[in-house]
Order: structure tokens, then sequence, then C-alpha cells
């Protein structure tokens, strides 16, 4: 079983609480921004800003909605970055959340590139640089308290549960309301599936929220990691072989030599 | 000896000032953090570092293996001055691109974190298990050249080591120490290819293929010997030698069978995927594909199927060039340009990233200039394989 949160977007008012209890639980200070025309900020998730609110403003089927959506580590079902991590520092536990342990990381930034969803940041101007992401409040969780973020949260867009029961309950909702939600939950199936679901009352992808197969990210990488073991085994018994044949080539060759050349000495000797 | 001890020191003292440039580069980027020497960003994290002196170095090698599979696997005699020179090189670029992580990686004094904390499901684990593996290769297979200079020099403590007895160590050993040479790097190569494979939402269709390890593995066993041909002939012009013509004809006819094989999977895959449209349609990109394949892959294929344009001489050299530059391409294109950046975000290496690289390609060039004067890295008649 592993945790989740579901993330109902049309019961989100755009509040940004969960982006200051974020700030506050993990100790992070505040960004430096300009304005931007929006009362979007920051602009980007970043190594001190591990959850932000987005405003998306879009017209769907002819009318107008404003749709905050929460952006942080979706906590993947298949993590390509726990794949990516090549010491084990980003790990997949078993209550779900994807969690880094910073001693272990070399700063390979792997990860950075290998996650579907642009998420893990890195400490850019730091000479001790770490990666750094939302880590679901693993902490909190292990305390039994929720997320600060969920905590936080004064409409129940964010609410906690055990996934499975999360889906339920967004069928339920989108089944319920089948004019205020689109039919997709998003991160049930999104790269395998998240840990962070999603409800809209537009497409994803005029949100933003990338376009992602079922496929985890991590299959072709696996296979290619599975084929190490054969790759080696076939390679090591071809080059013996070329090596054997071209040294037992060369030693009839040698043979023939000196068995012609004794031919001829023999004759001369006749 | 003297005239070319004073035909040299214009091209040195230009090689050891961009070394010092990168030195004092190395201090900024060291003292303030990644952010102040290169214009990485959470948006771009692997940029000019990474595809230059990581993805291409690691190819650019390639001439290491394939040489030591062509002279002392297959038995190919007629290749063996080329021999110590490709492994000489490939070990330079090994060292060169352990160095240019110790640059890029965020962390590097936890560099060792790999030796203790596996991952065995990385191919970046791959990777760094095979580069350690295969530095230590390299340099026990061109340690021979070391011990024999060794053996003959008359300071107190070198004297006194019996250098001969470590030579036939390794004498001994070679060609075991080949063959896992050869396997470590059809697998360091490849595995690049899959430390790509984690991209499949960001990398262009057009470069994104579950092939792309054996793509990878392809390209480097054709641009070895281009390589190795590459270096060889500039080094002659420098160090006077000259290589046989039949030699380097010989050599580069291998190239088109090869480069042939590469540019059929390539095609087929997209005919697979059934994405061969986008060779047309899909604006830069395709024109980046066909810049990549025209210049490393079609105009050399067809180059070096003439046999007249074989004995060229500045033909093979320039049909080399090509190679080399079309990997390049390859890499660049599949690591960098092809590979989407997260939204909001561009990038345009630093100078001091260009500036860095550089000053790493010319440590090795001044080790190489360094080792060809005091080692016997052409004569080779002594090695034998007899075992």
């Amino acid at each position: 079983m592993s945790k989740a949160v579901l993330v109902d977007t049309v019961k989100c008012i755009g509040c940004r609480g969960c982006q200051v209890a974020c700030k506050s639980w993990n100790g992070l200070p505040a960004e430096i921004t300009s304005n931007t025309g929006s009362f979007e900020n920051p602009p980007q998730l970043s190594a001190i800003t591990f959850t932000r609110i987005k405003f998306n403003e879009l017209q769907h089927k002819g009318k107008l909605h404003w749709v905050f959506t929460k952006v942080q580590c979706m906590h993947c079902q298949y993590p390509g970055c726990a794949e990516a991590c090549l010491v084990g520092a980003l790990l997949k536990s078993e209550e779900g959340p994807v969690v880094y342990d910073e001693k272990k990381c070399i700063g390979c930034r792997y990860c950075m590139v290998a996650c579907p969803f642009s998420v893990p940041t890195f400490e850019w101007d730091e000479p001790l640089p770490w990666i750094r992401k939302c880590n679901f409040c693993f902490d909190r969780l292990s305390a039994g308290m929720e997320p600060a973020c969920v905590k936080a949260c004064p409409t129940d867009a964010l609410i906690i549960g055990e996934r499975d029961d999360l889906l339920a309950e967004a069928r339920e909702r989108i089944a319920n309301s089948p004019d205020k939600y689109i039919d997709h939950i998003y991160g049930e199936n999104e790269a395998g599936g998240t840990c962070w679901l999603y409800l809209s009352p537009v497409p994803f992808d005029e949100l933003g929220f990338p376009s992602l197969s079922s496929t985890p990210v991590t299959v072709n990488t696996e296979r290619a990691i599975g084929a190490v073991p054969p790759v080696v085994v076939t390679v090591a018994a071809l080059m013996s072989a070329v090596y054997w044949i071209a040294r037992r080539k060369k030693k009839l060759e040698q043979e023939n030599h000196n068995q012609h050349n004794n031919g001829t000495k023999e004759k001369v000797t006749e | 000896m003297m005239d070319r001890k004073d035909k040299f020191p214009s091209g040195i003292l230009i090689l050891s000032i961009l070394v010092i440039v990168s030195l004092v580069l190395l201090f900024i980027r060291f003292i303030y953090g990644l952010g102040a020497a290169t214009n990485l960003s959470d948006g771009r994290p692997w940029g000019f570092w990474i595809v230059f002196d990581d993805m291409c170095g690691v190819a650019l090698a390639a001439g290491g293996f394939t040489l030591a599979g062509i002279v002392h696997i297959c038995g190919r005699e007629k290749y063996r001055s080329l021999y110590r020179p490709a492994i000489l090189t490939a070990f330079l670029g090994y060292i060169l691109v352990v160095l240019s992580l110790v640059v890029d990686l965020g962390q590097p004094w936890y560099m060792w974190h790999f030796f203790i904390y596996w991952n065995v499901d990385s191919p970046m684990f791959e990777v760094a298990v095979c580069a350690v593996l295969y530095t230590i290769v390299l340099a026990l297979l061109f340690s021979p050249a070391v011990f024999e200079r060794l053996e003959g020099l008359n300071f107190p403590v070198i004297k006194r080591i019996k250098w001969s007895i470590l030579l036939k160590i390794v004498r001994r050993i070679e060609i075991p120490l080949i063959i896992a040479g050869i396997i470590i790097s059809t697998l360091h190569q490849s595995a690049l290819g899959s430390v790509l494979l984690l991209m499949p939402a960001s990398l262009h269709p057009l470069w994104y293929t579950p092939v792309l390890p054996a793509l990878f593995l392809i390209s480097a066993i054709a641009v070895g010997p281009a390589m190795v041909i590459f270096e060889t002939i500039i080094s002659n012009r420098i160090f006077g030698h000259q290589l046989a013509q039949d030699v380097m004809s010989g050599l580069v006819r291998y190239i088109p069978y090869i480069l042939g094989v590469y540019l059929c999977l390539k095609i087929l895959d997209l005919i697979i995927a059934q994405e061969l449209g986008l060779l047309f349609t899909a604006g830069h990109y395709s024109l980046l594909w066909w810049g990549e394949i025209l210049i490393g892959v079609i105009i050399p294929l067809i180059l070096l199927s003439i046999p007249t344009v074989r004995n060229i001489r500045m033909a093979v050299f320039w049909s080399s060039v090509l190679v080399v530059a079309g990997i390049i391409f390859n890499r660049f294109n599949v690591a960098l340009f092809g590979l989407a950046m997260r939204s909001g975000y561009t990038y345009t290496p630093h100078w001091m990233e260009i500036a860095i690289s550089v000053g790493l390609v010319a440590d090795a060039m001044l080790v190489i200039w360094l080792a060809y004067r005091y080692l016997p890295v052409h004569t080779d008649e002594k090695t034998s394989i007899e075992a």
C-alpha cells in the first residue's frame, strides 16, 4: 500500500498556504523575484522552493477557467530519478514517497535529467551543492502526521490517503459531477502511475502537465541493463574464439612455410 | 633531436597557457559553485561538459579497444605500429573523462561513494564501473612502454627495480587484459546510450530509440580507427614519422562497412517506429539529423569506399576528420540539442565551460607530446604475444 495525495483543482482557491507551509516546515528561505504580472510566484521550482501553485487562465468549452495547479514531486510508482541515481541516494520507499539521502549523493544530476516531471533541483550557487526536492514530508508521515502542505490546505483541495482509496474517491467525484470535472485522473497511469493524483475541470495538457504514456520511463533502461550479463558472455566467447582462430591460422601458415623451406632445402641438398 | 626541440616551444607555450587559464577558472568553479562558472540551470542540468568531455570523450577513445582487437585478437600484425599510440590516447581520453567528472560533479570529493553505495539498476553505475575498470586496463596495457624505458635508466632507485619482471608479468596477462578491455568498452560505449534511455519524454523521437545503446557502440567502433588515423597523421607531421600508406588505407577500409551497418540500423529503427516522416517534418531537428548523418556517415562512407581515395593521404585524413566530426555532432544532438529543456529556461555554454574543457584537452596534448618524446610509443618491436 502506498500513501498518496489527491489534488482537486476545482476546490483549490489559489491561497498558496501550501507553499508557505512547505517553506516553513522545511526551513526554506524566501525567493527574491520580480513581478511578472501574475499572482503566480515564484516562477519555477528551485532548490529553495519544493512546491508552488501555478495559475492558469484559460477557456474550455466556451467558459473561462482560472485553475490553480500545485507543482511538486509526483512521487512516481516507477521513479526515473531512483533508477538513474548510481549511488541510490534517491529511493522509492514502501510507503510511497520517493526520498533523497544526501549522505550518498555525489551531485551528478542525472536524476534531474531523468525526471519526466522536471522536478529535482540543484543548489547551483553553493560550493557544496545538493539535490533538493519535495520528499512528501517523509519525517511527518513517519510520525503519523499529514504532509505540511496537506495540513495547511483550508479547502481540502489536498487530501491524503491510500492510493487505491483516493483513486476510488476521485472516480466518485467525477461520476457525481461530470460537468465539473473532465474524465481523467492525472497520475493514475502517467509514467506508470504517481502518488500525487489530480482532478481538473479542463484537459491536463492545457494546464502544462506533460502528456506521458502509461509506460514507466524506466522500461527500456531496465531492458538494457538486463542485457549486460549475456553481452559480457557473448563478447568474451567471441573474442576468445577469434583470437584462437587467428593464432591457429598463423601457426599453420608458419608450419607450411617451414615445411616449404625444408622441402626446397632438401631438394637443393639432393 | 635538437631541431625538434627548437621547433616546438610555441605550441607547448600555447598549450601551457590554456592549462593555466583553465586552472584559474577551476578555482572560481570550486569556490563559488557550478552556477558561477557555467550557464547550467535546473532546466539544463547537463550541458557542454557532459556532452563534449564525457559523451564525445569516451567515443573518441574507442581507438584503444578497436585497435587492440584488430592487432592482438584478429592478429593483423600490419597495424601493430598504431596499437601503442591508440592505447595511449585512449588512456589519456579516459583520464580526461574522469577529470572532467571531477569538474562537473556537484560533490566530486564523494566520487568514491559509488564503490560502496551500489545501484546496479542505474546505467550511470555501469558507466562509472566501466570507466574505472577500463582506465586500469589501459594503464596496464600501456605500462610496457613505461617499463621498457625505465629499464634502461641509470637513476639510483629506478635502477634497483627489476622492470623486466614487471614487463614479463604484463606481457603474460596481455591477451586476457585485452579481451577484458574489449568487453568493458563494449559495455561502456553502449551504457552511455542506455543513460539516455531514461529520457523517453524529453529526448526527441528522431534520436530516442530502445536500440540507442547499440547505435552508440557501433558508431564508436566506426570512429575508433578514424580517430587513430587522425591522431597519427597529426603526430606524424609533428614528430617526423611517416605512417606506411598501405597501413593507413588498410585500416580505413573497414570504416564504410561499420558506417553502413550504423546507417541501416538508424533508418530501419525509424521505419519500425513509423517515424521516418520526422526526417523532413521536424524543423530544425530534421536539419540536425541530416547534418550528423551527411557529415559523419554518408559522405565518409562514400569517400572511403573508393579505392583511389583510400590511397591519397590527405583524402584519408579528411575522411577520418568527417567521421570524427560526425560522431561529435551525433553526441551533441542526442545529449544536448535533441534533449528538451524544462520550460522557461535557456542554455548556451558559458565561456568558462568551454575554456575549462579546452584546458583539459590541452592537458592531454601536453602529456601525449611528452610521451612521444620520452617513451617508446611507436617502436613496439619488442612486444611479442606468444604466451
